[in-house]
């Protein structure tokens, strides 16, 4: 029987190498590239060749046709020493793969030639034990923990949907938060606004949501804007964030939101509540519809129904709000299937979800082919079903 | 053909509180036609001056929005459901 070196003497004089210095060449110099560091996750999170895409040897198999639907694709495997990645080498050719080299060497050689080694931010012993019961999802794990918080959230409001959002997020661990409200908290916004608390009564809603999501998760950056969105100041606020969940609650800031994110390319994370029904969906710019596909217009102010028929049952933005925020999750980890071009209703009354179809309208004014930035719309303010 | 038409709670009130109505007709037109016969009130909120579905409503045959089937034409099959989704600013307030 063969002893392991033999075995592996064998292997590779089945595959093709590659060196160091040639990978090097062809990252630097652009070349598409399929780079798979096949080594464990603690060696991985210690330090990776910048661009590589992590697939442990035991799950590559499983994983590649996911990942490189060409069988041609030039891909280059590597692992410590170069052992691990000529084996995986051998079974990427054994499933058809005609272009798999493995880097003789490994990532041991890489650093020795003095090439750049990137080492993602590593937790601190504090992250490990509060985002534990993330870690251990394979789905989220580290590498979507630090995605989490790295990234930058804008929540449109600190009101019935922005206070479940915003604790959940934070929570999870959203890196930075910024918050645009305007208000002070009122007492009767208490039966759903659940960031602000009863000795906050009369203060700014920013700070007492600052205070709240600071005392929850002093790691995430809360970002306070004290102030009333309109199209003088949207470019310079939206500008830099990833993700932007709009809990407003008129329509002038609704349609400004979105074709600030049309603009700037910002997935819109999009919920409104009335009484006992809410409604939540993902826009997602230039990939699915945005909000003036599903309605070009708001309505004249003679047709929006008054405000004194408004009125909504606490928990409902609670809810509403919690699938904002899992969208967030989602969109941010790169997991499952975002509400993209999908309104997903919910009935509180008959507890019941629906769920209809949305699509991107060819002739929308602001995200159709080719559609030319015209500049804001500032639509009057009137009461609506807020 | 007999199709339920969902109404949303705004426009509840003119519907005696109903949330879901049981109306003949073989096309969406048809069915919001008789719907809009029974519940008067409903037409100016459901349609402008020349007929058209106002553009800050939505109207769903099943899942499908009509704009991108045969808008008012859009052929209904008994057990359908006609879904109207006005635009729904509320949120933070």
């Amino acid at each position: 029987m063969a002893s392991f070196s033999e075995l592996i003497e064998r292997v590779k004089s089945e595959i093709q190498e590659t060196d160091v210095e040639t990978v090097h060449a062809l990252l630097k110099g652009g070349t598409p590239l399929t780079l798979i560091d096949v080594r464990e996750r603690d060696e991985f999170v210690d330090g990776h060749i910048q661009g590589a895409q992590f697939v442990p040897r035991g799950m590559l198999d499983l994983k590649i046709e996911g990942m490189v639907a060409e069988r041609d694709t030039p891909i280059v495997l590597y692992c410590a020493g170069g052992t691990r990645s000529a084996l995986a080498a051998k079974s990427l050719q054994d499933l058809g793969y005609s272009d798999v080299k493995s880097m003789a060497g490994g990532f041991g050689a890489w650093k020795s030639g003095g090439h750049k080694v990137h080492i993602p931010k590593a937790l601190s012993q504090d992250q490990l034990s509060r985002y534990s019961r993330h870690l251990i999802i394979p789905e989220v794990g580290e590498t979507g923990q630090r995605k989490l918080l790295d990234a930058k959230v804008l929540m449109l409001g600190a009101g019935g949907l922005g206070s479940p959002a915003a604790l959940y997020l934070a929570a999870a661990g959203v890196g930075k938060i910024g918050i645009i409200d305007s208000d002070v908290v009122d007492r009767s916004n208490l039966q759903r606004q659940i960031l602000h608390t009863d000795d906050r009564v009369g203060t700014s809603k920013v700070e007492s949501a600052r205070q709240t999501l600071k005392a929850l998760n002093p790691d995430v950056e809360v970002v306070a804007y004290e102030t009333w969105l309109n199209s003088d100041n949207v470019l310079e606020i939206f500008e830099g964030w990833d993700i932007v969940v709009d809990g407003g609650d008129n329509f002038a800031t609704r349609y400004l939101v979105n074709d600030a994110c049309v603009h700037l390319d910002i997935p819109n994370v999009h919920g409104s509540v009335y009484r006992f029904d809410g409604q939540v969906t993902s826009f997602v710019p230039h990939d699915g519809p945005c909000y003036r596909c599903l309605y070009p217009e708001p309505p004249p102010p003679e047709l929006a129904p008054s405000c004194q028929e408004a009125g909504v049952l606490g928990v409902l933005p609670g809810i509403i709000g919690l699938l904002q925020a899992i969208e967030v999750v989602k969109l941010i980890v790169g997991i499952g299937e975002p509400l993209k071009g999908r309104l997903l209703t919910f009935d509180g009354l008959n507890s019941q979800f629906r769920e209809l179809k949305l699509r991107r309208d060819p002739e929308c004014s602001v995200c159709r082919d080719g559609a030319e930035f015209t500049g804001f719309i500032d639509y009057q303010l009137f009461c609506n079903v807020g | 053909m007999a199709v339920n038409v969902r109404i949303p709670t705004p426009l509840r009130k003119f519907t005696s509180g109903k949330d879901i109505i049981l109306v003949e007709g073989a096309t969406v037109g048809e069915a919001l036609e008789n719907l809009t016969s029974a519940h008067p009130e409903l037409r100016t909120k459901l349609f402008s001056d020349n007929g058209q579905v106002r553009r800050f409503v939505n109207v769903f045959a099943n899942e499908e929005d009509i704009r991108f089937l045969e808008q008012l034409n859009t052929a209904v099959a008994d057990g359908d459901q006609v879904s109207i989704i006005p635009a729904i600013a509320g949120g933070r307030a």
